[in-house]
């Protein structure tokens, strides 16, 4: 299959366009400019919409709406924008409206810095809006994943009704690498579901879209249906072990730090070192049950991120503190390195 | 001669408006007028919060609900989505003049091609009557006790004489639905703008004018009053901008 | 060219002034080794970092699948200004090689930890009748040819496949060769 080679941001547009997107709408927001600038250039040729929002709050309202129309739409933004997201991606959820949103991290709090962090865990698995709001999180490292997911998240997100949040860093969005697209599907004509508000055409009874439940019993008897859809999602829940079975330590980590927790288990492993990694490409609902599995054996634990430890609270939990968890961490924009990370576990390994 | 009757697309149901409050009418306003162009089965209301976030139980057309002050983005999503339906946010005065001016504004200078009917009867109604962005100077409210102090509050906004403003505006009026003959002429500036709409001129906005005797502390007729005697002369009836967007 | 099996890892920094091809640089060298079938990736500086005219990309290629893209210590290291010189070259990783214009960088650095090579690669460039922003081409060129990652029919294919400009592939070659005659 041919291959080209283009920057994450870039692929996950063109990606998007391919699962069938129709509408985007976003505000601009570094590091994830070049998403829209993609779709400004292309998503008119399949004949959809882009649409550069007053702010970011306008953006998810604008897909709020478009979502309930049962049109398929993205939007995509930065960890600041995100925050401002957030009141509009309760409203969906609470009105069960499928959509992805791409929050490609930049480092906080306030303005931060642009380069690379993963200090927005927190907010992409657990505080996406007020309420009893879970939302799925995928969490590729690599621009094909990238590419593969995306489909993927738009299919999710049609099939359990909920936004859908494809959680990156500034790196993978601005990293080029090959990747390939598949042929050319011949676009399916879309029938609007039968949930959508679309006009009734006098053919139906009027249907309203809303997140509004003012009696107790309605609104409890919708959490828990919501919640009981949700779980379908956990089978769904990926994730990747390497060289766990005979591992001392499993190093875990997500995106781009996944990538340099392989750097390290290599050299390590050069070294006699007995490393494994375990890498969560969905972070939400978090891998429980294969993150066990995948430690049985293992003595001690470590968790690399590129925040002060996000992630490291929920392998702590998953694992059901019956492993020792140590955190390695860096922030500010820096990516760790794999030396670094060798070194701390060198340092773990004398206590063992 | 016609019998008056309840219009099609107004479903039999009894509001939860307060006695005397007008937003009954205008939604009997806008369901003649739905009624009138034949297009229940194409029309798309978007209803945000305020009193008026229960419209989706009386008109007989699709309905979404907004958050609070995002119903002009969300009728932009409506809309772009669905470009053959005949799309409206029926908004309150926080909603269109408080927390959702820039979504307002936006959605009017980027000349979308929807229906805002902004209800202003100048008080936050569903809250419990706290002080809105068009509450008249003095005028007391839960949070103004003492009266709408300028000098500290602020001035109301005039709405449509801002839309004006905007290139995609294809038309921005004010009217009331204080007696008769304005609820007749309100029903005619609604009619309009939906027909502008169809035409696809451009952004409609019409300003209703109404009360809160709840909240203002008013009975129904007093507060007919006071809509007359100190709104009407704040806020001026009449087409403000009129002519498709270019 | 694939055989990926004994393809060893190279982390290249390619750095500069905004103008001079930097980019587009890094963009050949991952394309050749797309072509190649080899992992590769290309990172920028991004951000405010790249306005004020200083800008670098990182490309890794490798027979296996690539950790960081991030390069911290480059084995190859292409050096077309004196900010990048004095902030980069330090950085060479043990046994690596530092390319750098002379033509533009009047410095030497004094290390036995790894090469420096000195190449007026935009005189060069120019005195061939290219023009200037070929010069870090003409590096290039140079740099295949010491590590042997590639061929020159795969330089030129991915040449056609970087550039937009037909008018720009013949004398992109022509750098190539010129650094490969080095």
């Amino acid at each position: 299959m041919k291959k080209t080679l283009m920057k994450g941001n870039e692929a996950i547009a063109e990606a998007a366009i391919r699962a069938g997107c129709k509408c985007y709408f976003g505000y601009p927001i570094t590091p994830q400019n070049e998403i829209g600038a993609y779709l400004s250039q292309h998503l008119h040729k399949k004949g959809g919409t882009f649409l550069q929002a007053e702010s970011e709050i306008g953006a998810i309202n604008m897909v709020y709406g478009c979502a309930a129309t049962g049109t398929r739409c993205m939007t995509s933004s930065s960890s600041p924008g995100i925050s401002l997201k957030t009141e509009g991606i309760s409203y969906m959820v609470g009105a069960d409206l499928p959509c992805v949103i791409v929050s490609v991290q930049r480092g906080g709090p306030g303005l931060g810095t642009i380069q690379p962090s993963q200090a927005d865990y927190m907010q992409a698995t657990k505080a996406l809006g007020h309420g009893d709001v879970h939302v799925p999180v995928f969490a590729p490292c690599s621009v094909q994943e990238m590419v593969d997911i995306t489909t993927e998240a738009f299919d999710l997100a049609d099939e359990f009704l909920t936004p859908v949040v494809i959680l990156l860093d500034g790196l993978l969005g601005q990293m080029m690498e090959p990747v390939s697209f598949g042929d050319d599907a011949v676009e399916q004509k879309r029938e609007y579901p039968d949930w959508a508000v679309t006009g009734h055409e006098n053919k139906r009874e009027y249907r309203n879209i809303t997140s509004l439940r003012l009696h107790p019993e309605e609104l409890e008897e919708t959490l828990i249906a919501r919640q009981a859809r949700m779980e379908g999602v956990k089978a769904r829940t990926r994730s990747q072990a390497v060289n766990c079975e005979d591992a001392d330590i499993v190093v875990v980590a997500y995106g781009t730090t996944a990538r340099v927790i392989q750097s390290a288990m290599e050299m390590a492993r050069a070294e006699g070192f007995k490393i494994g990694t375990f890498r969560p490409i969905t972070v939400a609902p978090f891998p429980d049950k294969q993150i066990k599995a995948a430690c049985k054996n293992a003595k001690q634990v470590l968790v690399v991120e590129m925040s002060l430890g996000q992630m490291v609270h929920d392998v702590k939990a998953a694992l059901e503190f019956s492993v020792p968890v140590e955190f390695y961490g860096r922030q500010g924009g820096f990516v760790p390195g794999p030396e670094e990370i060798f070194e701390k576990i060198k340092e773990m390994t004398v206590s063992l | 001669m016609p019998k008056f009757s309840r219009p099609k697309s107004l479903v039999d149901k009894q509001t939860h408006f307060c006695p005397g409050c007008l937003h009954g009418i205008i939604h009997r306003i806008i369901a003649e007028v739905i009624d009138e162009l034949d297009v229940e089965g194409t029309t798309i209301g978007v209803f945000p919060v305020g009193c008026g976030v229960f419209g989706y139980w009386y008109l007989g057309c699709d309905t979404v609900s907004a958050s609070h002050g995002r119903a002009c983005a969300v009728a932009t999503g409506v809309k772009r989505a669905r470009p053959d339906r005949l799309v409206f946010s029926y908004q309150g005065d926080g909603d269109m003049m408080a927390i959702g001016t820039g979504e307002a504004i936006h959605a009017a200078a980027r000349g979308e091609n929807f229906t805002s009917i902004f209800v202003n009867n100048a008080i936050y109604g569903m809250t419990g009557g706290q002080m809105a962005p068009t509450s008249m100077p003095g005028q007391k409210t839960q949070t103004t006790p003492f009266g709408r102090d300028t000098a500290a509050a602020g001035f109301p906004i005039k709405s449509v004489e801002m839309f004006a403003t905007l290139d995609g505006v294809a038309l921005a009026q004010r009217v009331s639905v204080h007696d008769a003959k304005h609820v007749r002429e309100a029903k005619a500036a609604i009619k309009k703008a939906f027909e502008i709409q169809l035409r696809g001129e451009g952004f409609s906005v019409i300003e209703v004018l109404s009360t809160c005797p709840t909240n203002w502390g008013m009975t129904p007729t007093n507060s007919i009053k006071w809509l007359e005697e100190n709104m009407i002369p704040y806020y001026p009836l009449g087409v403000t901008k009129e002519g498709a967007v270019k | 060219m694939s055989n990926n099996s004994n393809f060893k890892l190279h982390e290249i920094l390619i750095a500069g002034f905004g103008g001079q091809g930097v980019l587009f640089a890094g963009k050949l060298l991952a394309n050749i080794a797309m072509i190649d079938e080899r992992e590769v990736t290309w990172m920028p500086s991004y951000g405010p970092a790249m306005r004020g005219g200083v800008c670098n990309c990182a490309v890794c290629i490798s027979g296996t699948l690539i950790g960081s893209p991030v390069v911290h210590h480059p084995d190859t290291l292409i050096c077309m200004n004196g900010p990048s010189f004095d902030k980069f070259v330090p950085n060479v990783r043990k046994g690596g090689t530092a390319y750098i214009d002379s033509s533009i960088i009047e410095s030497t650095y004094d290390t036995n930890d790894f090469n420096c090579q000195y190449i007026p690669a935009t005189t060069l460039a120019t005195d061939n009748g290219l023009k200037p922003g070929l010069g870090i081409i003409v590096i290039l060129g140079k740099v295949i040819k010491d590590t042997g990652i590639t061929d020159l029919e795969t330089v030129k294919k991915a040449i056609a496949e970087t550039t937009h400009k037909t008018d720009m592939i013949d004398a992109n070659v022509k750098a190539i060769e010129i650094g490969m005659s080095l």
